[in-house]
């Protein structure tokens, strides 16, 4: 842990996830705008903004997971170092689920309640990997024991509806670690959680990471998170990431008007004392559509210009810390 | 400080499920009580009972003074109004803001149209929505907009007690500062005495005066909002407090002490019922009853606490 700044990965190695320039568009609404991130092996890296801002299009977007009417287009997008961008949706099923696992929100939905847990994990494996089943039986009972589930046996023939909220969440790590990935995606994974579960569902990830020196692309609403599993972090704000540096400098100097804003607003137990208000951003995320000019937060923020309505510059606050505004 | 809301005894059973399970509890006129705990802890049971949704199965609920049992529909719906969590599915989509607004005022069918439609018109201004948004319907409004109707609803029969259950949870942060910023603009402003449930721990220290810590069913530590964040005293509401992820980098995920195991309000231990997943635990606390232990000036149903 603690990438960004260390000289084991952070600009040494090729990252394993690069993407550049990704727009997304449903019909008339521009839901990403030219977005680029790069998830390094043994990094976490955290896009984290509020509901429209585009962070889990653009993580759909990647796994080739969008609605049909999405128009996807993307400068590069290379899954260690090979251009996945013109793969077709069968070549991109064969990375998702094998080389690239992902996690969702919400356990319930995600997991199918006719099939046991060991059929689905097994499903996935022998899909990919093929063999015999008992291998594959063999490999889903050491992942559930890995991610602390005890007595896997039992667990493997239950149905999701039999295991809690945060068992649930288990298994889908689980089940996305089955092929070994290199990239994990997590969408949301702790917030239909508890707080008591969702610390040590973290935990666990933090852990896999280290130890399988996965490159996590993290997406999430939550700072609290953020501030204690991001190596970096990229903020999203109407389909664009508006400010992206590694997090312990994100947190210390934010440099873009929206991320100190999202930041004010958290409370912070101790923190904020109870007869002040809390940091507030007025007006709420506007709609874009396409030939939309100049920056999306103008309308919101405290410093706008009437050159905010041209096109926005994207500036270096510090190594490795860019930003998109016009302010510097 | 006279009690807005008193509970005695407080019980819910859904079967075998003990929802609420003996609860006591003193809200004071004019001050907010934070009710924190898990998913299944009974703190949403606990908010319909108080607003007269749910009759206990045992127990009493006096309000100002009066038992809740002994109150109509219509002299309920004056003295206690709700915000719910989800202002997506609790306005109604095909009705216009102005007359969802005006529903607990034409409910009461002693106030006139005219009024109605003047007092509709000053709430919305009170909760800071223009007043052309009368007119619109719940689609046309974003989360932390509905989130206001949900509120001017609640106002507009001028009532005294508010509970709100989750208010900010289905919102993005800082529109969840916005509704906050406002639900204590409007405590100071009107007087009211809110009762504010979530799970969310740092929202509730900005907001309570006071906070009940619920644990399976029971109230298991109630003190006022300082002192139970500087100084929890159960184990519960220690791991709790230790669970919550501030914004601060560097000081990694921390270990609430509480395990995997996941409370099951139908299958509660006996003596302890936290026993099984306390760090602290001792042999006695798997058989006796830690109810009604009061420690430095608060109740704190722990054992050791007692000490």
């Amino acid at each position: 842990m603690g990438c960004g700044t260390c000289s084991g990965c952070a600009g040494v190695s090729e990252p394993v996830l690069a993407v550049e320039g990704l727009r997304v568009r449903f019909g008339g609404v521009e839901a990403v705008r030219g977005a680029s991130l790069a998830v390094r092996a043994g990094e976490t890296h955290c896009l984290v903004g509020e509901s429209g801002c585009g962070k889990s299009v653009s993580a759909r977007a990647v796994m080739g997971l969008l609605a049909p009417n999405a128009v996807r287009s993307v400068g590069a997008m290379r899954f260690e170092g090979a251009d996945i961008a013109g793969l077709n949706d069968r070549a991109m099923g064969k990375l998702r689920g094998d080389r690239i696992g992902m996690i969702f929100q919400e356990p319930m939905t995600s997991l199918n309640p006719a099939y046991t847990v060991g059929s689905q994990m097994t499903e996935v494996y022998r899909r990919h990997r093929g063999g015999q089943q008992r291998a594959a039986v063999d490999r889903a009972a050491s992942l559930l024991a890995r991610v602390g589930m005890a007595n896997p046996g039992l667990r493997l023939g239950q149905f999701p509806h039999q295991l809690s909220g945060g068992l649930r969440q288990r298994v889908m790590i689980a089940m996305a670690l089955m092929c070994e990935p290199r990239l994990l995606i997590a969408d949301e994974p702790t917030t239909a959680l508890d707080v008591t579960v969702q610390a040590g569902i973290l935990r666990l990830l933090a852990g896999l990471q280290a130890e399988m020196g996965l490159a996590l692309l993290l997406i999430t609403h939550d700072l609290g998170v953020v501030a204690r599993v991001a190596h970096r972090v990229s903020v999203m704000y109407a389909g664009q990431v508006v400010e992206s540096a590694p997090a312990a400098e994100l947190f210390a100097a934010p440099t873009h008007p929206y991320t100190r804003g999202l930041l004010a607003s958290v409370p912070v137990p101790g923190k904020v004392r109870r007869d002040e208000k809390l940091g507030s951003i007025p007006g709420t995320v506007p709609r874009i559509g396409p030939g939309f000019v100049g920056c999306g937060f103008r309308d919101r923020c405290a410093h706008a210009m009437a050159v905010c309505a041209e096109a926005v510059p994207l500036r270096q606050a510090g190594a490795g810390h860019d930003y998109l505004c016009q302010l510097t | 400080m006279s009690a807005a809301i008193e509970l005695r005894g407080v019980e819910k059973r859904f079967g075998g499920v003990r929802a609420v399970d003996g609860v006591d509890l003193v809200v004071p006129a004019g001050g907010v009580m934070g009710i924190v705990g898990e998913s299944g802890c009974g703190k949403s049971t606990l908010a319909r009972i108080i607003l007269g949704l749910l009759p206990p199965t045992a127990g009493t609920v006096l309000v100002e003074g009066r038992p809740l049992a002994e109150l109509d529909r219509r002299a309920r719906a004056r003295l206690i109004q709700p915000v719910f969590q989800d202002p997506y599915s609790s306005l109604n989509p095909r009705q216009r803001i102005a007359d969802i607004v005006a529903l607990p005022l034409r409910a009461q069918g002693t106030v006139g149209r005219a009024e109605v439609a003047a007092r509709v018109a000053e709430v919305l201004d009170q909760v800071g929505l223009p007043g052309a948004m009368a007119e619109r319907y719940p689609a046309e409004l974003s989360g932390g907009q509905r989130q206001r109707v949900a509120i001017a609803r609640a106002l507009v029969g001028r009532p005294r007690i508010i509970v709100c259950d989750e208010p900010t949870s289905a919102l993005d942060v800082s529109v969840q500062a916005q509704i906050l910023n406002l639900l204590a603009e409007l405590r100071a402003a009107l007087g009211l005495t809110l009762v504010f449930i979530s799970h969310n721990l740092a929202v509730v220290e900005h907001i309570a005066t006071e906070v009940a810590v619920m644990y399976l069913g029971r109230v298991v530590e109630h003190a006022e909002v300082d002192a139970l964040f500087a100084h929890p005293k159960h184990p519960y509401t220690k791991a709790l407090l230790a669970s919550v992820l501030t914004p601060e980098p560097g000081l990694g995920i921390p270990e609430s002490g509480l395990g995997d195991a996941v409370p099951d309000p139908s299958n509660i231990p006996g003596g302890c019922r936290l026993h099984p997943r306390c760090p602290v635990a001792e042999g006695r606390c798997s058989s006796v009853e830690p109810f009604g232990i009061r420690a430095d000036g608060r109740l704190v149903e722990c054992l050791l606490a007692a000490d």
